[in-house]
């Protein structure tokens, strides 16, 4: 699957990371990194940051 | 006849039930009723960048789109009743009155109506009076925020100091009046509700607490707009708005008659089935219900992760019900977190700190919340809530494992 992140509307909360730590991460300056292109298998963990991301910035494009 | 499920409530909830029913494999007929016309969309937003983001003349659809939840394709033949609130039920039936007279007959039914906010007593005055709970509120709000307007926010919990943060920042002069001793007390404890308070004074708040508001007085020029806010020791605070965020109702009038405990929303069990009945369920900030990652004791929580947590769980509950065959009897056990910007401050909060008795600075230092705090919050010495005050997001994980961790020790 495709992931993308609208960086204009990602708010650094977080949540992603806690949801699906295979795809996405917070880095030390506390901006998030990501995987664009996950394995298919993390289907589930991905719906869920995109639910609970505050700002709604997740984007799940298969 | 293919099976008819109702989902009431078309805000975060619901559309997560709906989305989720579709996810369990129920392909019956889904129908969300919603009071407001607006399909779903983002509160949290309200209080904060829908006001400090756009201009006095944004309208209703703009704000509305701009915040609207993007609905899965799962749910794309879903019916829409929007506009019309529901008004009376009949759970025996399977029977859903609407204002406007529509009836709609179900075979299960999402319970998902969420609140509304308590309001001052008195009718009038009647203009210059807000609360921040939807789009058309918000809309009012930013249409009434011209520059050094004096608003007095009655109600200092995290809608109130996240307003109050909000109107300063776009250059109201912002008074908060709270009746309890500190601000967010619930949320926070004493300690922390005071340091808060204390950096928020520091930028210029005005923040009053122990006092309530005993009555709103009307302009001598105009009795209907709103002049002056009048404290419980008879202090009058001028005030061009009041901005009302003293707690809210649950929107449960129209499933009464029909047996149910509604004493502090809906009552439910563990899975959110409403107690006493198979094929109801319920979901969001109206469901009350036990959490045994904590206790036995049937709550309702407000806090933003647990309309989606709830909606997930009672999907599986009632799509197991329809389907005749149970996919799960885990104990249902979500970790409660929300979070608020507030006056420069990122807020994050994990588990139940309003649960604890005591509460122990973890790192950093109360006069110092720039700096970055963590608290920790205890109950008998079990560690069930923690709350994160400008801690880097890189760190929330450890924070979050760290909280009422599974299973419960007893």
């Amino acid at each position: 699957m495709k992931v993308r992140v609208d960086m204009t509307m990602c708010e650094d909360h977080g949540q992603c990371a806690i949801a699906a730590p295979d795809v996405f991460r917070m880095n030390d300056e506390s901006k998030l990194e990501y995987d664009p292109n996950p394995d298919d298998s993390l289907l589930a963990e991905v719906e869920e940051a995109a639910d609970v991301c505050p700002a709604q910035a997740i984007f799940i494009e298969d | 006849m293919r099976p008819q499920v109702v989902v009431v409530g078309a805000s975060l909830a619901g559309l997560r039930a709906a989305e989720q029913l579709r996810a369990q494999g129920y392909a019956g007929d889904l129908t969300i009723v919603g009071a407001e016309k607006h399909k779903p969309y983002n509160r949290p937003p309200l209080s904060k960048e829908a006001l400090s983001g756009h201009g006095p003349d944004v309208t209703v659809e703009a704000l509305s789109a701009s915040l609207a939840f993007r609905p899965k394709s799962s749910i794309a033949d879903v019916r829409w009743q929007l506009g019309s609130p529901a008004v009376s039920s009949d759970l025996a039936e399977g029977l859903l009155s609407l204002a406007n007279g529509q009836v709609l007959a179900f075979d299960a039914l999402v319970v998902a109506t969420g609140l509304r906010p308590r309001r001052l007593l008195g009718d009038t005055p009647t203009r210059g009076r807000h609360v921040v709970r939807t789009v058309d509120d918000a809309v009012s709000l930013r249409a009434a925020l011209v520059p050094a307007v004096r608003a007095v926010v009655v109600g200092g919990g995290f809608i109130g100091c996240e307003v109050a943060s909000t109107l300063t920042s776009l250059g109201a002069r912002v008074t908060v009046v709270e009746p309890l001793p500190v601000p967010m007390l619930r949320g926070v404890g004493a300690e922390l509700g005071a340091a808060l308070r204390a950096h928020h004074e520091h930028t210029g708040l005005q923040v009053i607490t122990g006092q309530g508001v005993s009555r709103l007085i009307g302009a001598t020029e105009d009795a209907e707009q709103v002049a002056a806010v009048v404290l419980d020791d008879g202090t009058e605070l001028a005030a061009d708005l009041v901005i009302e965020s003293i707690g809210s109702h649950t929107n449960t009038e129209w499933l009464q008659g029909n047996g149910l405990d509604l004493t502090d929303g809906v009552l439910c069990d563990n899975q959110l089935r409403v107690e006493g009945r198979a094929e109801i369920v319920a979901a969001g900030d109206i469901a009350r219900f036990p959490n045994p990652r904590f206790d036995d004791i049937a709550r309702r929580v407000e806090h933003w992760n647990m309309p989606g947590e709830t909606a997930k769980r009672a999907a599986v509950t009632l799509a197991d019900h329809l389907s005749g065959h149970a996919t799960t009897t885990d104990p249902f056990t979500p970790l409660p977190a929300f979070w608020s910007d507030q006056f420069g401050l990122r807020l994050q909060s994990f588990g139940s700190p309003g649960l604890a008795d005591t509460a122990v600075v973890e790192h950093g230092a109360l006069d110092d919340l720039d700096g970055g705090l963590v608290m920790a919050y205890l109950r008998k010495d079990r560690l069930v809530g923690a709350v994160l005050v400008n801690v880097p997001a890189s760190e929330y994980r450890r924070y979050r494992d760290a909280v009422a961790p599974l299973p419960l020790a007893v």
